[in-house]
């Protein structure tokens, strides 16, 4: 019997909200968005965690700049690092600049295994950057983690769209919550959008800016992409209850 | 310590396991630690007895047996097979291999044809083997 998946629900009990960032496709803008939204959750206040599962390509390291030195510590299991307030865990900490193919199995295996020793503190939302399409890895982030809601993107090709739709159907048909879709890239030319039968949470827009900022936080939060983000986040999320702090009297 | 989470899953699995069977108690517990994820043995073994030692009667007197696993490759694309030799990888290698068992993809090779297409047949990490019990 595998040991690892009955201690799963107990390392996600710190986690007020689960948010998976999906899409049906590649390339649409999904660890850019996810390392973004766990950025301006973070800068209004939340307490947030970003689980990186694209075991092939993971990019949150990328776009928050980490250093090549800084590794989770090791203490009953696995703390993430905290990187510009946001807790980072990464398949990236233990395979470095080296490839790794994994077959399906090995997906689910090494998924498992993060999800079993990862130490979580307590988080308001934990942000989950998804690889694309509807694999290994889609399926088991629904089977392993706890209620999560999928928040789409795509971009305003119609190739995008028509993926999205599947995806869309795929998780109505399982019951799995989605919070909307996000269109991401858009240009002043692009058409309307199609309807997707499910709420549209905003568009961002092509940003040429933001390419330079990758790596640097500071700076990718003044990019048009992130400010937008910001109003997107914030319309969605209410803003979070103030954090048990020293009674008023105390401060001086 | 990385081997006390993995000795909390082995407590939670064979509480979950025991109240599904039914058993009122259990008496043992048996362990098999596959050679590829380099667990600690004193430290799993110390780890488990002092958890299941905090539980209740349902588990706290199980004794743990602890086997091991050799580790074993097969290459799917020219069909070898080889063993695991801890000794012959890096420190940080060994440890990242030791976390996440399958990161082995991203450092070990077929000997035969260098291919990182392999299958890890036996050996990869904790496995709850059997449990022994009263109904
Ligand atoms: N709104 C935008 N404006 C300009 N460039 C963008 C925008 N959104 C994303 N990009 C860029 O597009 C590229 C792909 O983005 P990203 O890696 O986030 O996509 P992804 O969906 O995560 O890809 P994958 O499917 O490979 O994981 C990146 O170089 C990113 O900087
Ligand atoms: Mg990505
Ligand atoms: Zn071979």
């Amino acid at each position: 019997m595998d040991p690892r998946v009955a201690i799963i629900s107990d390392r996600l009990k710190s986690i007020k909200k689960i948010i998976a960032i999906a899409a049906g496709k590649g390339g649409v803008g999904k660890s850019t968005i996810a390392t973004g939204l766990a950025l301006v959750l973070s800068q209004l206040g939340y307490k947030i965690g970003l689980l990186d599962l694209d075991f092939y390509g993971p990019s949150s390291h990328v776009i928050l700049g980490l250093s090549e030195e800084i590794q989770p510590r090791e203490e009953r299991g696995i703390v993430p690092p905290t990187v510009h307030g946001i807790e980072l865990m990464s398949l990236v900490f233990y395979t470095g600049k080296n490839p790794t193919p994994l077959r399906g199995p090995d997906l689910t295996n090494a998924l498992i295994e993060l999800l079993a020793i990862t130490r979580w503190g307590d988080l308001d939302f934990l942000i989950v950057d998804m690889p694309p399409g509807m694999g290994e890895t889609t399926l088991d982030a629904i089977r392993f983690l706890k209620n999560p809601s999928f928040l789409i993107v795509t971009t305003p090709s119609r190739v995008a769209h028509e993926t999205v739709g599947k995806l869309l159907a795929l998780l109505s048909e399982l019951n799995i919550a989605i919070l909307g879709v996000l269109e991401n890239m858009r240009r002043s030319s692009d058409r309307a959008r199609s309807s997707f039968g499910v709420r549209v949470v905003g568009e961002l827009p092509f940003d040429e800016g933001l390419e330079d900022a990758l790596g640097d936080p500071e700076r990718f939060l003044q990019t048009e992409f992130a400010q937008r983000l910001r109003e997107i986040a914030s319309a969605i999320f209410p803003l979070p209850e103030p954090r048990a702090s020293p009674p008023p009297s105390l401060r001086l | 310590m990385h081997e006390w989470a993995l000795a909390e899953a082995v407590v939670a699995t064979a509480k979950r396991a025991a109240r599904e069977q039914q058993l009122r108690r259990v008496t043992g517990i048996t362990v098999r630690l596959g050679e590829l994820q380099q667990i600690e043995r004193e430290i799993f073994k110390f780890a488990l007895e002092q958890m299941l030692a905090h539980e209740d009667a349902l588990v706290r007197d199980a004794k743990v047996v602890l086997e091991r696993e050799r580790a074993r490759f097969r290459c799917r694309v020219c069909h070898r097979e080889w063993d695991f030799q801890a000794e012959e990888l890096g420190s940080e290698i060994a440890e990242a291999i030791h976390f996440i068992p399958e990161v082995a993809h991203a450092y070990l090779r077929c000997p035969s044809c260098r291919s990182p297409d392999f299958d890890v047949m036996a050996g990869r990490g904790v496995w709850l083997a059997s449990l022994e019990g009263e109904e």
